[in-house]
């Protein structure tokens, strides 16, 4: 019973079924997909905590397989995530999709349990690799346009892990992966690699760009994996870096300006994963016990909530083919369960009490506010105000209230129902039972989020937040969805870039022109001098009559008789 | 699967009516005016000076979200493009 051993690593399941999904009927498919993540999961909680797999390559050790709370907690949630994903994407017919989303989610698995910087490059650039069929598999221009960026991006990504790994090597010896910090060139390279992953702001374009253009199924696998297998990796990694702090807060703020004039839902939600991302990263910046339980449950909350929003808005672009805020409205007179579930994503993200968000976030806002990071904490605040905004009531509202669109789209295939609704599920059952959650939590740190204080001002900012949204509506200052697009840091490589080249290689044309105009000039100059004299006509091609001859001979020998004489 | 003409004489939905929409509408200011009114009768603990304000959190949720909304509508000035913007080609 080799595949019950405790060091059997939780990818190779993932990978054995991927390479066996081409091979077998539709309902077989259907078994293996849905058995895999449950038995893994299974055999996850079998596997004690220190449980390790090494061996010698090249004079490298290498751990393909380490347990530890901190693997196995984000174990639990890829597991869970894909099990959600897999329900959700049963109905895709493309084989394509269900092997590419087991190949993801088993390289998400390899990098969570990677117990050196080798292992976890390997699985870094799977992710990548596996991922973007997701995204072509759309079919559309945009979507094959996306992809590309998006794998270039993130082979970038891993290229810089490798170098900063083999840095990393040289100047400590050892490839573990833990501790790295930001004393050296090495934690440098890899701490750019990380936050390439994580979409560091000016680094996040490729996320906004790309999620929003794979298929309705695929969307919720992307993201789920590769940018919380990059928060996993700043845990491991940087924990307490106090660049992260400020990084973190950035993030949590800027996308929800982009978020609230964007049409596209789906691309408001890649926006809101960002600010989402960057209460993590905070906690990570912060680096308590506290912090760090923060992030790591604000992962594992964020993950399905996030899921089950895009999940949502899969179900509207799968049943109307549209999800620009402005095409959609009224959806909830015919997709009143697809709403519900939606609503119940929308209180998750925002944080509403007995929903999953309030007992993650309010970690790190606590762990902020007991390290006196005042503005941090009003920036997190505002963030936590503007997520409600443009998530909680934004993606609900337009898609499914507000104006009648005209469209009666029905609900969609049942399995994406039942998807949505054990999503909805955890997100309520974290909410109300935290401690389920706290149980597992890799760092010991005592926290209660539900005291009268904590409700109060949650509901108090929330609800404001509210009667701000519903009075710009009503006084029609809310700036209305448009048909638009709005530029982001990705104008530098989409517009700025090519137009540089562009304009470079017509520079280099037009010198290049004159260098050679120039040249041809003094060449045809040349040819034309030797023409004159070597050519047909020229003097010194003439032939010479005889007689001229005898009488240059004559005139050469009567200058030497002179010249005797002389 | 997919309808797009509505249908003539379909059943009232919940917010056809717009009662309903004053409704919640005005739900929403009393849950608000209750909120901060409580601000009065619960100790909240405090970590930090700020929070010790009246009504500060709720103060602080909606002037973010105006001030949010405000900034974003200027962006648009400076973001906004047509939707085939990136799929032009330049010349």
């Amino acid at each position: 019973m080799i595949l019950w051993t405790s060091s059997l690593p939780a990818f190779v399941p993932f990978f054995v079924a991927a390479a066996l999904l081409p091979f077998i009927g539709a309902r077989a498919r259907n078994v293996v997909m849905l058995a895999v993540p449950l038995a893994g999961a299974l055999h996850l909680a079998g596997v004690d905590s220190g449980t390790a797999l090494r061996f010698t390559l090249l004079g490298f050790e290498i751990t393909p397989y380490r347990v530890d709370d901190l693997s196995r907690l984000f174990g639990y949630l890829f597991h869970l995530a894909a099990f959600i994903g897999i329900v959700f994407s049963l109905h895709v017919k493309d084989r394509g999709q269900h092997v590419s989303a087991l190949l993801y989610a088993g390289g998400a698995m390899g990098a969570t349990f990677a117990g050196d910087l080798l292992t976890l490059f390997v699985f870094w650039e799977v992710l990548a690799v596996s991922s973007v069929y997701l995204i072509w598999a759309r079919g559309t221009e945009r979507a094959r346009g996306a992809g590309m960026r998006y794998l270039v991006i993130q082979v970038l990504s891993g290229v810089l892990l490798l170098a900063g790994a083999v840095l990393w090597y040289r100047q400590s010896g050892s490839l573990t992966f833990s501790y790295i910090g930001l004393e050296s060139v090495a934690g440098g390279l890899i701490l750019l690699a990380f936050g390439i992953k994580c979409a560091f702001p000016l680094l996040h374009n490729w996320l906004t760009d790309a999620y929003p253009e794979a298929t309705p199924t695929g969307t919720v696998f992307l993201s789920a994996f590769s940018t919380k297998v990059a928060v996993y990796a700043l845990v491991r990694g940087f924990p307490g870096t106090e660049m992260l702090i400020y990084v973190g807060a950035i993030m949590a703020c800027f996308p929800i300006f982009f978020a609230v004039i964007e049409n596209d839902l789906r691309r408001v939600l890649t926006y809101s994963m960002i600010n989402q991302i960057g209460y993590m990263v905070v906690g990570v910046g912060i680096g308590t016990e506290l912090a760090l339980n923060g992030t790591v449950s604000h992962v594992f909350t964020h993950v399905i909530y996030k899921a089950l929003l895009l999940m949502s808005m899969g179900a509207v672009l799968h049943m109307t083919g549209r999800i620009n805020g402005s095409d959609l409205g009224g959806l909830y007179k015919t997709m009143p369960w697809t709403t519900a579930f939606c609503i119940v994503g929308a209180a998750s993200i925002s944080a509403f009490p007995l929903f999953s968000g309030f007992i993650s976030k309010s970690m790190v806002m606590t762990a902020a506010l007991d390290g006196d990071h005042t503005v941090v904490w009003l920036m997190l605040l505002f963030a936590a105000a503007g997520v409600f905004h443009h998530a909680g009531i934004k993606i609900p509202f337009f898609a499914f209230y507000y104006k009648d669109s005209g469209l009666r789209p029905g609900e969609p295939p049942r399995n994406m129902l039942i998807g949505m609704g054990m999503a909805a599920f955890v997100c309520v059952f974290l909410g109300v039972f935290p401690g389920v959650l706290y149980a597992i939590l890799p760092f010991a740190s005592e926290y209660h989020p539900y005291d009268a204080s904590h409700v109060l001002t949650q509901l108090q900012l929330l609800f404001f937040s509210a009667a701000a949204f519903t009075w710009l509506k009503l006084s029609g200052i809310y700036p209305p969805e448009l048909h638009s697009t709005n530029i982001d840091v990705e104008w530098t490589y989409r517009k700025l870039g090519p137009r540089a080249i562009s304009r470079v290689r017509r520079w280099l044309g037009a010198a290049d022109g004159f260098v050679r105009g120039f040249a041809m000039g003094r060449y045809r100059q040349l040819l034309y001098v030797l023409h004159r004299h070597h050519g047909p006509h020229g003097a010194l091609a003439r032939s010479w009559p005889t007689g001229s001859m005898a009488l240059w001979v004559a005139v050469l020998l009567a200058g030497t008789l002179l010249l005797y004489y002389v | 699967m997919m309808n797009d003409e509505p249908t003539r004489d379909e059943k009232k939905h919940l917010f056809d009516d717009p009662k309903n929409v004053r409704f919640v509408v005005r739900a929403l200011a009393v849950c608000c005016a209750l909120l901060v009114l409580a601000d009065l009768v619960i100790h909240r603990h405090v970590v930090n000076p700020l929070e010790s304000l009246f009504g500060f959190y709720a103060f602080f949720g909606f002037i973010a979200c105006v001030v949010l909304v405000l900034l974003a509508k200027e962006m648009r000035k400076v973001l906004m493009r047509s939707e085939d913007y990136y799929d032009s080609v330049d010349k």
